[in-house]
């Protein structure tokens, strides 16, 4: 090695900034998602003593105080984080495996057809039956659609392949939900299911946790496992292979592992759209464009977003209260607009 | 210490895009891979990376059989770049070419010393250390390539295959590629590169492998390969032949074999 090499070496070693950078980020964006979690829990519509209540819960005394904080404020700050998380997560991985800045974790059609699957238990009226059975439907949803695109994914079929297959499998769930809004017996119920497919985290359970949690986790590390080949993948599939990345496999950890997280989080909390498309584009100025790099700062800033939109949900307080899709939708549109135009300046 | 394929056929799509492929590769070589449009030169390189199984025959490493070897293993042995390689997202140059480094690291583990050298060796080299921390779509052509032929290098192969590397490149940039193709053969790996370019394959190559409708029709050191016979059979062009200043020769495909000048000049309109 001769010296303009060496010189070279120590440089790029010196230039370790940007995945510093990268670890201040995904600090600040934890600290503010735990943040958040327990501002979430402290902020309601009654005037409620957090500390009171949660004396109250460790000492096993079953006040109303404590039942309120352990049935309703805490799960649904806990939803907050989990689902948003899901969401910036999935976003980051469909957008990086796609090389595609506008897709979104709804693209492969997994959260309409979870959507339809909740629907389909609503319009069967097992919903009022059984508290799980809205969310259970919704997971067995993704799980067919999950199904349906890993057998495409196996064959080894292209991307564009697996695009347009989520495109037909949209397409096909939301016209059945639109069937089953059309036949719904009376406009309550169907009110009442457009209502769920707005989103929203309020009054979920502790067991609506204990449902999506564990498959929220795997779906997570299903994707993050993908980090170095969506990297690789930057460069095309054939490059992507000959630097040894597995490309069915990709296929199917992103497939399974969006299925799992965003199929579970729409079935507890409907559908909140714009975070997943929005939050990898506001991390990549931070972290840089490499898509491995922006999946975890995307969760974490999924996490921060939603819980965000919900405590300002509940802090608006109309009546009826604003559905967290509703807000996220206003909210991340405009801002996608800004975004792009910012982007066509530049590229321009 | 070879690359071979022994009797390869590769059907993709229903259609018959290579057969009886026989091919031993040495390392320290510079092979050039040259033939008419869709002749399979590209199919080829993919086969010998191991990214497309033959249908019948096999591809050998040093011996063993490269299907029955790892990902990473295989990854590591045999570097390819790939043509019309785009790059999807806007990463800076240094990024791109710690790539190359994928098939050595560990899952979630950082970049090792030996990859930060092996990174800067490789920016060195194809003189892209200026640009580091630029971004892909602020790069011309020929910083791209050469970008993405560092990327190749950092991977420290034994075997570096390349599609048409100097298609995007002017003449200055097009003699450094295929000089540094050159150096990196005589460093010990054995480099195959696919050129449209006769005069520069002939120029720099030590071999040059002709295939034609998915065969191999002609093997050898450049004047033994690309005889007139040949130039006129597989390409439909004459070449004009000559001794260069600097006592080497060359080969220069002048005019489509059968067609005179006059018939050329009729084409023109005016």
């Amino acid at each position: 090695m001769n010296a303009p090499v060496t010189a070279l070496a120590s440089s790029t070693s010196r230039r370790q900034g940007a995945p510093r950078a990268r670890r201040a980020v995904i600090a600040l964006l934890g600290l503010a998602t735990v943040a958040l979690t327990l501002a979430s829990v402290a902020i309601g519509y009654a005037p409620f003593d957090v500390p009171a209540a949660c004396a109250d819960l460790v000492a096993g005394r079953t006040t109303l105080p404590a039942l309120v904080l352990w049935e309703l404020r805490i799960p649904r700050a806990l939803l907050g984080g989990l689902v948003g998380f899901s969401l910036g997560l999935t976003g980051a991985a469909m957008q990086g495996y796609l090389r595609n800045p506008l897709a979104d974790p709804g693209i492969l059609g997994i959260s309409s057809a979870a959507a339809l699957g909740a629907v389909i238990v609503f319009y069967g009226g097992l919903a009022a039956s059984l508290s799980l059975a809205l969310p259970l439907g919704g997971i067995a949803g993704a799980g067919v659609a999950a199904l349906l695109l890993n057998a495409l994914a196996a064959r080894g079929s292209s991307t564009l392949g697996l695009i347009l297959a989520g495109i037909g499998l949209s397409s096909l769930a939301g016209a059945l939900t639109a069937l089953a809004l059309n036949l719904s017996p009376n406009p309550y119920a169907a009110l009442e299911i457009v209502f769920w497919l707005m989103g929203s985290l309020s009054d979920r359970s502790l067991d609506h946790v204990l449902l999506c949690l564990p498959l929220m986790i795997v779906g997570w590390g299903l994707m993050l496992s993908t980090g170095p080949a969506l990297d690789a993948l930057t460069l095309g599939e054939d490059t992507a292979a000959s630097l040894g990345i597995g490309l069915v496999s990709v296929r199917l950890r992103l497939v399974t592992g969006a299925a799992l997280a965003v199929g579970s989080g729409v079935a507890v909390s409907g559908a909140i759209g714009f975070v997943g498309l929005a939050v990898p584009h506001l991390m990549r100025p931070l972290v840089g464009a490499r898509p491995g790099a922006s999946l975890l700062p995307s969760g974490l800033a999924g996490a921060v977003l939603v819980l965000a939109a919900d405590i300002g949900v509940r802090l608006l307080a109309t009546r009826p209260e604003l559905k967290l899709g509703v807000v996220t939708a206003l909210v991340g549109a405009p801002f996608l607009i800004v975004l792009l135009l910012q982007n066509r300046g530049r590229r321009a | 210490m070879s690359l071979a394929a022994h009797d390869v056929r590769v059907v993709l799509g229903g259609r018959t895009i290579l057969s009886d492929i026989g091919l031993a590769l040495e390392r320290g070589r510079f092979v050039g891979l040259v033939g008419p449009n869709g002749a399979g030169k590209t199919t080829l390189l993919r086969v010998l990376a191991g990214l497309i199984a033959p249908v019948d025959g096999r591809v050998t490493l040093e011996g063993h059989a490269l299907s029955g070897m790892s990902r990473d293993a295989r990854a590591r042995r045999v570097a390819a770049l790939f043509q019309g390689a785009v790059i999807g997202w806007p990463m800076t140059v240094r990024e791109i070419v710690a790539l190359g480094r994928l098939p050595h690291r560990r899952a979630f583990a950082g970049l090792s010393e030996a990859d930060e050298t092996a990174i800067a060796q490789a920016m060195a080299r194809t003189d892209v250390g200026h640009l580091a921390d630029r971004t892909e779509p602020t790069l011309s052509s020929g910083e791209r390539m050469r970008a993405l032929l560092a990327r190749a290098l950092a991977v420290e192969a034994a075997w570096l295959l390349v599609d048409e590397p100097v298609t995007a490149l002017d003449p200055a940039h097009q003699l450094d590629a295929m000089a540094l193709l050159r150096a990196v053969s005589r460093d010990g790996a054995g480099v195959v590169a696919v050129l449209h370019d006769l005069a520069l394959a002939a120029r720099f190559c030590d071999r040059i492998v002709v295939l034609s409708g998915g065969r191999l029709v002609a093997d050898g050191r450049p004047e033994e390969a690309l005889t007139d016979a040949l130039l006129a059979r597989v390409f439909g062009v004459t070449a004009e032949r000559g001794l260069a200043a600097d006592g080497t020769r060359y080969i220069l495909p002048w005019a489509r074999s059968g067609i005179t000048e006059e018939s050329d000049g009729a084409i023109i309109p005016g």
